[in-house]
């Protein structure tokens, strides 16, 4: 008797094998649109730093068809990201209050009022000004 | 579906001395409303082919010898119904993945228990307290922090379903990874530093991208993917505070 | 084995992630829709706007959530990488010093800009 044991190889496409892992991706995924999303802020920056005419015309690009389109990806995808983050937070802080863990509930729903909280104000001042 | 008789099974087939690559087998099994797949198996090796290799040992979701993908999903084969897998065509038996195949359906673990050897997963001490001192004492709420990393049978299935495991075979995984926060956790322990420099290394939590498929399919519900989440953070905050503070990375640590 | 220095980047990551869950979706229906709309044209005038990046709470605040989340995309980008086709020790290299370079690019562009602005 010989040891011959197989290795299977780990295909390129096993994030399609399950759902489970799929949606995985798609989490992940969202990265490239924080990445890029950022980027996009950290341009207006320097737009601003260039000048008023750099300025004016880095906010009508924001209204370009292809950065209308990319805005709404990313709007999805942040909000996903938005959603799995959440819905985490209990298992990776999970907290004891007095003899027992704090049950998830209450935690998902704090960030939730939190979050929706913090969208006001960030519209309402951008409404406001 | 009381009119089931039989039930086909696909079972992956690997003779390490004939063949290649492994292939699947079909094997018509009688249907019992009350079988499990691994009745089914027992069935083959008894009656129809009994070179059939597997691992198994309780029948009672305790041993932890009988996992294995059942229809693309990582089951103990002892809890896994016949009747939970009618009218969706054959079932189909593999060995747990992300392991070298050694015959049909069992797997080489030497890897695994290598790993789960290098978190030290025991209670380690800076000084043992003599006996005459007394026993160390915890409180209920202090063992419930971690009781539930201590129910791990060391099954497997959360090594078969973590993709990082697949990409990268020196990743620790989440079984020993569950049970060195399980130990770092312990009001008795003395021991996260030591543990960290396994943890933390560069085959420890920072190749898991919480995927949480371990968790997902875990039968003891240890929770492997939050525990390295938590640890993740504990291991952030002691490199900063290890290299801001002089002198700490040394200090409570147990010599080597 | 040695400990990894990767908590330099896990924490701004982890720091990020949840920044960005609060406030990126209401940045972008703001850079997205209220300002093509012209809902917010007072906010993202050019005075209103230099004035907010001169001041120093307008700096602090600024990137104070724009680094951290870019941080929290460009690791989870490098780690999404390794996962679709990067495999292996140059693999890993390679995604890397891609996706932190961007981040380090952007990270310099986002300070010299701040810097700027007075």
């Amino acid at each position: 008797m010989s040891r011959r044991p197989y290795t299977p190889k780990m295909t390129y496409g096993w994030w399609l094998d399950r759902p489970f892992y799929t949606r995985y991706m798609i989490r992940e995924l969202s990265s490239a649109f924080v990445t890029a999303y950022s980027g996009l802020l950290i341009i207006g920056l320097w737009r601003l730093a260039e000048g008023e005419a750099a300025w004016n015309g880095y906010v009508s690009a924001l209204s370009h068809p292809a950065a209308l389109v990319f805005q709404g990806v990313a709007l999805l995808f942040a909000l996903y990201h938005t959603v799995t983050w959440f819905a985490v937070t209990p298992r990776t802080t999970p907290v004891i209050v007095g003899e027992d863990f704090l049950p998830p509930q209450p935690v998902i729903i704090a960030q939730y009022a939190a979050w929706i909280f913090a969208s006001a104000v960030i519209i309402g001042a951008a409404l406001w000004f | 579906m009381s009119n089931t008789t039989t039930v086909t099974l696909e079972v992956l087939r690997y003779d390490p001395e004939r063949d290649q690559e492994p292939r699947f087998q079909s094997f018509e099994v009688p249907y019992d409303e009350d079988w499990v797949v691994l009745d089914a198996l027992n069935w083959i090796k008894d009656n129809a082919d009994s070179s059939l290799t597997y691992r198994w040992s309780c029948h009672m979701a305790v041993c932890g010898s009988c996992g294995m993908v059942v229809n693309g999903e990582e089951k103990l084969t002892c809890k896994a119904f016949l009747r939970d897998y009618l009218g969706r065509g054959p079932i189909r038996v593999e060995p747990l993945r992300n392991f070298p195949i050694e015959r049909d359906l069992v797997v080489d673990m030497e890897g695994f228990m290598a790993k789960l050897e290098s978190v030290k997963p025991w209670i380690i001490r800076e000084e043992e307290k003599p006996v005459e001192d007394g026993e160390y004492i915890q409180l209920p709420k202090q063992l419930k922090r971690f009781k539930h990393h201590t129910l791990c049978i060391n099954c497997l299935l959360c090594y078969s379903a973590c993709p990082q495991v697949g990409l990268n075979p020196g990743f620790i995984g989440p079984a020993a990874l569950a049970l060195a926060h399980r130990y770092n956790l312990d009001s008795r322990d003395q021991g996260r530093h030591e543990r960290q420099e396994v943890t933390g290394s560069a085959d420890g939590v920072w190749e898991c991208t919480f995927v949480s498929a371990c968790s997902e399919v875990c039968p003891k519900h240890v929770e492997p993917g939050g525990a390295i989440q938590e640890q993740k953070i504990a291991n952030s905050v002691d490199w900063f505070l290890d290299h801001l503070i002089p002198g700490r990375s040394n200090a409570g640590r147990t010599k080597e | 084995m040695a400990r990894s220095s990767k908590p330099i980047v896990w924490l701004p990551f982890a720091a990020g992630g949840t920044l960005s869950a609060f406030l990126l979706p209401a940045l972008i229906i703001v850079t997205g829709i209220l300002v093509p709309l012209g809902l917010a044209s007072g906010a993202f005038s050019y005075g209103t706007m230099r004035a907010f990046a001169a001041s120093l709470i307008g700096k602090v605040i600024l990137a104070g959530v724009i680094l951290p989340c870019l941080w929290h995309g460009a690791h989870r980008l490098r780690m999404t990488l390794q996962d679709l086709f990067l495999r292996g020790e140059d693999g890993h290299r390679i995604a890397g010093a891609l996706c932190y370079g961007i981040g380090a690019v952007l990270t310099l562009l986002c300070g010299a800009a701040l810097l700027t602005v007075w």
